[in-house]
């Protein structure tokens, strides 16, 4: 009996040792695609290496399930630290008060690290601030942009346009020319709001997207109308690619492989799948969407993936280690060289790379950046605005109706 | 001394209370794990379900009471009624797999060498499962490449993206829905089939009866259990229409082959929706439509079983 009382006692204390054990740091990611997954074995070996005191336990989540189980493990099981995205696509866990308030970080001698953060991530700090404060941290983006066939350009004499007028030039010459001037897969949707918010960015400017996507301006506004018209004049001639709703992005690839399309507006995240279809650097080129409304600050696309400590977090101090760990300009540039992307930290060198240098140039230029239709505004906004320019791509004479219907479900998602 | 004793007449007053109540509580004592699991699992979610439509709530927040807010809103979406009518397209044109299903059955029903095998490759639609047959049913449709677009473009429709036309694509994947839905009614069929007296189609000959009158007036009254199956099967299979709409539409173009099931899920689960009293207004809503359904069918059973059917 005594032994057993014994053998209680030690087992006790075991686990209750174990619980207590400060050092551990548990992180959940979606990263579950190859190369991110990667970027995080990297990232978490080094911090363990930097920090010997702390043991960091990662639970790896497949990319699609994570969106559903984040929702249920920042409530009932929460990690020290999870990986999400910026702009609105945080607010719900914001406004839950599930994200932790990491405005310490950020700010100018806060404490926590040097005041670094502020001035080399200064152009993301808009997208990761709610309310006045900051959620979280961000570590990687990439830019948006049309992609295009250089060797085609080349061989129609077209340049590269710098305005919507050349833009549309060019977009008739290459149908002259029995080439589909632009491919789009718009079957899940989201393709279409990259041309959107370009058109938008580039007609009215970052801050009146914004207020769109925020819900401040009405659907039915000339300027949205605006924006429809610029859409007209590629959508009416027949300048994206028949059929696209049946696509998808990377269905609408292959006809840009073929060299039956020129152009496509899209993340850089395209390059990859055309280089490995066969296209070389020669033939593929990218450029700025050009610019509508004379004047205009640049402004542009650039979704940003992101860093968050749960409210419910246990071990807080080692979390906000890791979120400034990561925030590093050696720690970005390492991270974004295998993920293939741009780092936020401008302290950070790019990779080698032609686009990953150009999509870094120019966003480092920019005025602002957006995050993406379905990141700015809010999911049920965007799931049916983003239905509606699928509709409108395929039938432009339905915009009065479709941008009343938009109207409608802003007047309820923003009340 | 008498302590004993006492506990052996309890027990023995224990025993026949058993004895004289046990045909009676077996039966209860049997339903009790399943009727526990239903009500825990489907009962109480039913209700659940509905008193969460009369709250705005996106899961995370707490929730607010808004009434019968949801329901107005309902009726004021068009999403909506589209998705209504998209299953009344379902609802009609899913019920083809049960005539056909009958066809095939009868045309299998022979006994000549290797049936079996034949038989067994009717079957197999039914195996596979419904997301592979809208994955490959959307390859088939696909405008360019598809196995169908040379079809097409010899009657002259190039290019034609079914899957893509606001007006066809609901058709297209009750198209890809029937496959094994006709599979599943041919199957229903094909054991009925077993099962007909040979006696009466015997007296039917001697009577003069062949060929579609032996079919109508001899046959098919036999094979009424299993045309009552493959109707109730169709009808629930065509309003829970789900995985193909998912795998091969997400209800698009823009929401037109919809339907609510898919229409409920997108509002309440889907990356873009969380809005759960919303989806659980569209929930209730087709639980009140197959309600009307399943009732009918419950008092038919009822009648026939008085009957003796």
């Amino acid at each position: 009996m005594k032994k057993l009382l014994t053998a209680w006692a030690t087992m006790a204390g075991i686990c209750l040792s174990a619980s207590s054990f400060a050092g551990t740091l548990v992180i959940n990611t979606d990263t579950s695609d190859p190369a991110p997954k990667k970027a995080f074995e990297m990232i978490i070996k080094k911090f363990e290496a930097e920090n010997p005191d702390v043991k960091v336990e990662w639970n790896l989540f497949d990319h699609e399930g994570y969106k559903q189980s984040i929702r249920n493990f920042l409530n009932t099981n929460p990690p020290d630290v999870a990986n999400w995205y910026a702009g609105n696509r945080m607010r719900p866990f914001v406004k839950a008060g599930l994200f932790e308030d990491v405005s310490d970080i950020w700010a100018q001698g806060g404490g926590w690290n040097d005041g670094e953060l502020s001035s080399s991530m200064a152009h993301a700090q808009k997208s990761m601030t709610i309310g006045g404060r900051q959620w979280g941290v961000p570590y990687t983006y990439y830019q948006w942009g049309v992609y295009y066939r250089k060797d085609i350009f080349e061989k129609l004499g077209i340049a590269v346009p710098k305005t919507f007028d050349e833009f549309v030039a060019a977009c008739a010459k290459l149908k002259e020319n029995g080439v589909t001037p632009i491919t789009i897969g718009s079957k899940y949707l989201w393709t279409t709001a990259g041309v959107f918010d370009y058109l938008d960015l580039r007609v009215n400017g970052y801050e009146f997207h914004m207020d769109l996507t925020n819900g401040k301006i009405p659907y039915t506004d000339p300027r949205v109308n605006a924006v429809f018209d610029a859409w007209d004049r590629l959508v009416k001639p027949g300048y994206f690619i028949e059929n696209h709703a049946a696509y998808s992005w990377q269905e609408a690839l292959t006809p840009m492989v073929k060299g039956e399309a020129a152009m496509y507006v899209m993340g850089n995240f395209a390059v990859a799948p055309l280089r490995e279809a066969g296209l070389t650097d020669d033939q593929l080129g990218f450029f700025q969407f050009p610019e509508i409304t004379p004047g205009l600050p640049m402004a542009e696309e650039a979704p940003t993936d992101t860093v968050h400590i749960p409210s419910k977090a246990k071990n807080k101090t080692d979390a906000k280690r890791f979120l400034i760990f990561m925030a590093r300009a050696d720690v970005q540039e390492e991270v974004n060289k295998i993920l293939g992307q741009l780092p936020i930290n401008s302290a950070s060198a790019v990779a080698d790379d032609k686009f990953l240098k150009a999509g870094n140039e120019m966003l480092n230029n920019a005025y602002a950046m957006a995050q993406f239709y379905d990141r700015d505004a809010p999911a049920e906004m965007a799931s049916e605005g983003m239905k509606g320019f699928q509709e409108y791509m395929v039938k432009p004479e339905r915009r009065e109706k479709i941008l009343q219907r938009l109207e409608k479900i802003r007047q309820r998602v923003y009340k | 001394m008498t302590e004993p004793m006492s506990e052996l007449h309890l027990n023995s007053y224990r025993s026949s209370w058993w004895k004289r109540h046990q045909a009676k509580i077996t039966p209860w004592l049997f339903l009790a794990p399943g009727g526990l699991f239903f009500t825990v699992y489907v009962i109480a979610p039913i209700f659940q379900s509905i008193s969460i439509s009369f709250y705005e709530w996106d899961g995370l927040s707490p929730a607010t009471y808004v009434g019968i807010a949801n329901y107005v809103e309902l009726l004021d979406d068009e999403q909506f009624y589209v998705s209504l009518w998209n299953n009344v397209r379902w609802l009609i044109c899913f019920m083809a797999a049960v005539p056909v299903g009958l066809a095939l059955a009868l045309f299998l029903n022979q006994t000549v060498f290797g049936i079996r095998l034949i038989k067994s490759l009717f079957f197999f639609p039914f195996v596979i499962s419904q997301v592979v047959i809208g994955l490959i049913f959307t390859w088939f449709y696909e405008p360019n490449y598809g196995v169908i677009a040379p079809v097409l473009s010899v009657l002259g429709w190039e290019g034609w993206a079914i899957l893509a036309d606001e007006d066809y694509a609901t058709y297209g994947i009750i198209f890809a829905g029937l496959y094994p839905q006709i599979a599943y009614c041919m199957i229903l069929y094909l054991t009925g089939l077993n099962n007909i007296s040979a006696d009466q189609i015997e007296a039917g000959r001697l009577d003069g009866a062949k060929g579609w009158s032996l079919f109508w007036n001899i046959i098919l009254p036999q094979l009424r259990p299993a045309t009552f199956i493959a109707i109730v099967v169709t009808v629930i299979g065509a309003l829970r229409s789900f995985d193909m709409i998912a795998i091969m539409t997400q209800g698009g173009p823009w929401g037109s082959s919809n339907v609510l099931a898919y229409f409920m899920f997108e509002q309440a689960l889907s990356e873009y929706g969380y809005r759960m009293g919303y989806g659980s207004a569209i929930a209730t809503v087709l639980f009140l439509i197959m309600l009307v359904y399943i009732l009918y069918f419950i008092i038919r059973m009822y009648r026939d079983e008085k009957k003796g059917l």
